[in-house]
């Protein structure tokens, strides 16, 4: 029987990083629920053979199940009627199987009915259902919404919601307003505080992603006549309650599974979430946090579909008497697919690593005060992942159109007709690098970690690791990219122009990235250099390259041509 | 109302994935070639015991399995899907046994347990494709049978069934108890659950729980729900020439490989009856039909 999870060696090695016994740890409070719940680990061994039934539970259903549905889910797409979205059949079996599975409310306490499942395990299950199905997967994924309300809410909302979300409900968080997309400052529906207490929510959200899910997460204004951010406050929709239409469902080029939405709130009764004022600034933030590690996963996971579509494609068909993998120039295209699918891969899991320390420190302070030690290792952690998260959603969602496009490219014709697969996930692809912040503002968010030297010091650390022997040209190179990173961001930084470092963001940016994924697959070809050594070598040359572009650029414009770039 | 339902399944070799080793050189099949698995319409038939148990609260599903000892793993999938409880039934002197020798040990684990409303099997396993062991149970238990079920209703002790039969289907009603073997056409079984998956994980059979670090030998031994019930002849009074070998009157004279080869062919010529009549006739003759 085919398995997601079985058949893909490399999902097995990051569960077994060596911060996970670290991570396990913090995530169970040293293995203490045991006597409580009949399903919570002993041990360390025993939470990692947990994970792996789990994740291979999840493999069996996106192989069997969710990935033959996906043909099926991207031609009929989802209906709108009576103000309501209903899911295309195909997606309906996608939610039973998973609900039956009990894949929800997965890293959700156990007093909630969750799975107390640390994030890394989770982008695993996220990983694979996007592999299958990047439509289903926004659905599915959308339960990390529950992540905020438990930051953000208080406990009597826990015990409302959560158990709700662990049982299969699905969420959705409503943000974007026709004129406020990549600026939520200007959002504009009006919240207003009724007699009891409760709110009303009045107004318009479009583009909404599962925008008739069960519990929303709004942001409106609570704050009247205030112009910014600052007068902004969450909200939590509960379907049940009623008074959100929806007015229409997008006509989309991809992830036709998952239904975005223009919604109309009509005194829609709300209740608030968090602290008044700090939707924006605070909740929304955590949110996107979360969604955008949400997007690295569907992004490894589209990567690896087309892998797998373009070596089953070039093995089988023959062209002058072979297989057309055989051809220097479609090898060459695969191994190129196989180094970013690494790559990828490497820096999502490095990422939500960063994110579980740092998140489980944080709940952890809810139950005890944090020592100093635990405190300083809390910021480290939000720094990294802070750093990390944007440079992880920005590469991997590039890449996972690059991957879509070389593998259309080895179908050759045929992968022109909706007949091949890859067509559907050239498609689905298209969004990633767009929703959650594209890949221009993850470079927004990324920039201030090339200026204050943060992703240069994480080099520095990773440089300082051991590495195979046989893989010590591609350090060297790494150094030497390193030096020409190093270079390019001072001459940059000694122009003391904001603008003119805004000019070279994306270009710093990119070149940070090349050399942490570099080191992190030199990392793990050391490890096991049977699933990443070529990648290694691959995607060392590939980023000398970038980087030596990059740098050639920047050092060699004269700043005067900036001006040749501003639009008229 | 609540019901002890029993779901009988057997682990069978994976012969829809079968590789060039698959058979022995003797027209045997090669078990250790393949995989081991839940036989499929075995599958269907815990599916609708679950559904039972979703539409009758409070209900308890037992798994009896009859093989090597390794079968424990039928009782474990059992429980991962919502399943209560599970009897391996395994013993030396049950080996060799024919459908016959089966249904009589099957039907013998089955009175020892005691209590039941409704005994659900698949209809047939896919390494021998007989579909007489359920029947034959129902007939030693003296229970009505109902076969090629589709769905399984109970009301006020009665059951309805939805049987799939050519053209179509119908539907029948039989009281309580009774034995109903389920077709493949019926619900596909619901998957693992990732709670029970890590509750029921360490199941065992008094044997496989030797074999554990004592560390989870303790965990075992602390939670009495994770004993899976190991049975053996004497556990279930059977007589000793009902079962295994000498219980089972099958006996295999030979074994031929067949190969199919198409290049046959016969062209009878005319429009009337009289031609079809002979055709049929004559294939009647050769065993391909009838």
């Amino acid at each position: 029987m085919a398995n997601f999870f079985n058949d893909n060696k490399a999902l097995r090695y990051h569960l077994h990083h060596p911060l996970m016994e670290k991570i396990v740890a913090m995530k169970e409070r040293d293995y203490t629920e045991a006597e409580q719940f009949d399903y919570a680990p002993v041990d360390y061994n025993d939470a990692m053979d947990s994970y792996e039934k789990i994740l291979e539970i999840t493999g069996e259903i996106c192989a069997e199940t969710i990935a033959p549905n996906a043909e099926s889910v991207d031609k009929e797409g989802p209906h709108h009627s009576d103000g309501h979205v209903a899911y295309a059949s195909k997606t309906c079996e996608n939610l039973d199987i998973t609900r039956k599975a009990g894949l929800y409310g997965v890293s959700m306490p156990r007093r909630f009915g969750g799975l107390n499942i640390p994030n890394t395990t989770f982008s695993m299950m996220s990983e694979m259902i996007a592999q299958a199905d990047a439509g289903f997967q926004n659905i599915w994924s959308l339960q990390s919404c529950i992540d905020t309300l438990y930051e953000a809410g208080d406990e009597e909302q826990f015990q409302r919601y959560i158990p709700r979300i662990c049982a299969g409900e699905t969420m959705s968080m409503d943000l974007t307003e026709p004129d406020a997309g990549s600026d939520l400052q200007s959002v504009m529906l009006k919240a207003t505080e009724a007699e009891d207490g409760t709110w009303r929510l009045n107004g318009v959200k479009r583009f909404i992603t599962n925008g008739d899910s069960d519990l929303h997460l709004v942001l409106a204004r609570s704050e009247e006549g205030s112009k910014d951010g600052r007068g902004l406050s969450m909200f939590i929709y509960d379907k049940r309650n009623g008074g959100v239409t929806v007015r229409r469902i997008e006509d989309k080029m991809g992830i036709h599974g998952s239904p975005t939405c223009e919604l109309v709130f009509k005194n829609a009764k709300a209740e608030l979430c968090g602290s008044r004022r700090f939707g924006l600034i605070k909740y929304v933030m955590s949110l996107m946090n979360g969604a955008r590690l949400g997007i690295t996963a569907q992004s490894v996971g589209l990567s690896q579909a087309a892998y797998n579509e373009a070596v089953d494609y070039a093995r089988s068909r023959q062209q002058f008497g072979k297989p057309i993998i055989q051809f220097p120039a479609v090898a060459e295209m695969i191994a190129n697919i196989k180094a970013r699918l690494d790559a990828s891969r490497a820096i999502l899991y490095e990422t939500a690593r960063f994110v579980d320390i740092y998140k489980i420190w944080e709940q952890i302070a809810r139950e005890r005060p944090l020592t100093l030690e635990e405190k300083q290792e809390m910021k480290k952690y939000n720094r990294l992942a802070d750093a990390f998260t944007p440079m992880a959603k920005g590469f991997t969602s590039e890449y996972a159109n690059y991957n879509a496009y070389d593998c259309i490219q080895i179908h050759g014709g045929s992968g022109f007709m909706r007949d091949y697969t890859c067509e559907r996930l050239y498609r689905d692809a298209r969004i990633m690098n767009i929703y959650e912040g594209t890949t221009q503002l993850q470079v927004v968010a990324a920039i201030r970690h090339v200026t204050t030297g943060a992703y240069l010091a994480q080099i520095q650390e990773y440089a300082a690791r051991q590495y195979a022997e046989e893989l010590q040209p591609q350090v060297a190179k790494l150094q030497a990219m390193t030096e020409l990173y190093a270079q390019a961001v001072e001459s940059v930084k000694a122009a003391n122009d904001p603008e003119y470092v805004t000019f070279h963001a994306r270009r710093m940016v990119e070149m940070a990235g090349h050399i942490i994924m570099g080191y992190l697959l030199v990392g793990d070809a050391t490890n096991e250099p049977d699933l990443f050594l070529k990648s290694a070598k691959v995607y060392v040359n590939m980023g000398e390259a970038e980087v030596t572009r990059h740098h050639k650029f920047i050092t060699s414009l004269n700043p005067a041509d900036v001006s040749a770039y501003v639009a008229e | 109302m609540s019901l002890n339902i029993i779901v009988l399944a057997k682990q069978v070799p994976d012969t829809r994935n079968v590789g060039k080793d698959a058979m022995k050189a003797d027209g045997t099949i090669n078990r250790a070639a393949l995989p081991a698995i839940f036989n499929p319409e075995d599958l269907n038939a815990l599916e609708q015991a679950l559904q039972l148990k979703d539409a009758h609260p409070g209900s308890t599903i037992t798994l009896v399995t009859m093989g090597l000892p390794r079968s424990a793993e039928m009782v474990r999938e059992c429980l991962y899907r919502g399943g209560d409880d599970g009897v391996v039934l395994t013993d030396r002197p049950l080996g060799g046994a024919d459908t016959l020798a089966t249904s009589y040990s099957l039907a013998q684990t089955i009175r020892k347990i005691g209590k039941y409303d409704i005994i659900i099997g698949g209809r047939q396993a896919i390494d021998g494709d007989t579909a007489q062991v359920g029947p034959q149970i129902a007939e030693k238990l003296g229970l009505p049978q109902v076969t090629y079920a589709e769905e399984i209703k109970v009301d006020n002790g009665v059951a309805t069934i939805k049987r799939r039969i050519e053209r179509g289907f119908e539907k029948v009603e039989c009281p309580l108890p009774l034995v109903v073997t389920v077709n493949g056409s019926a619900d596909a079984c619901r998957p693992r659950n990732a709670k029970l998956i890590q509750k029921f994980k360490y199941a065992v059979t008094p044997s496989e729980k030797a074999a554990l670090s004592p560390e989870r030998q303790a965990l075992v031994d602390a939670r009495p729900y994770l004993a899976i019930k190991e049975w053996g002849v004497k556990d279930i009074d059977a007589d000793p020439q009902q079962i295994g070998l000498p219980g089972s009157p099958t006996k295999v004279k030979t074994v031929v490989n067949v190969v199919f080869q198409a290049k046959e062919s016969k062209r009878i010529e005319g429009d009337n009856d009289t031609e079809v009549e002979s055709l049929v006739k004559e294939l009647i003759a050769d065993h391909i039909i009838g």
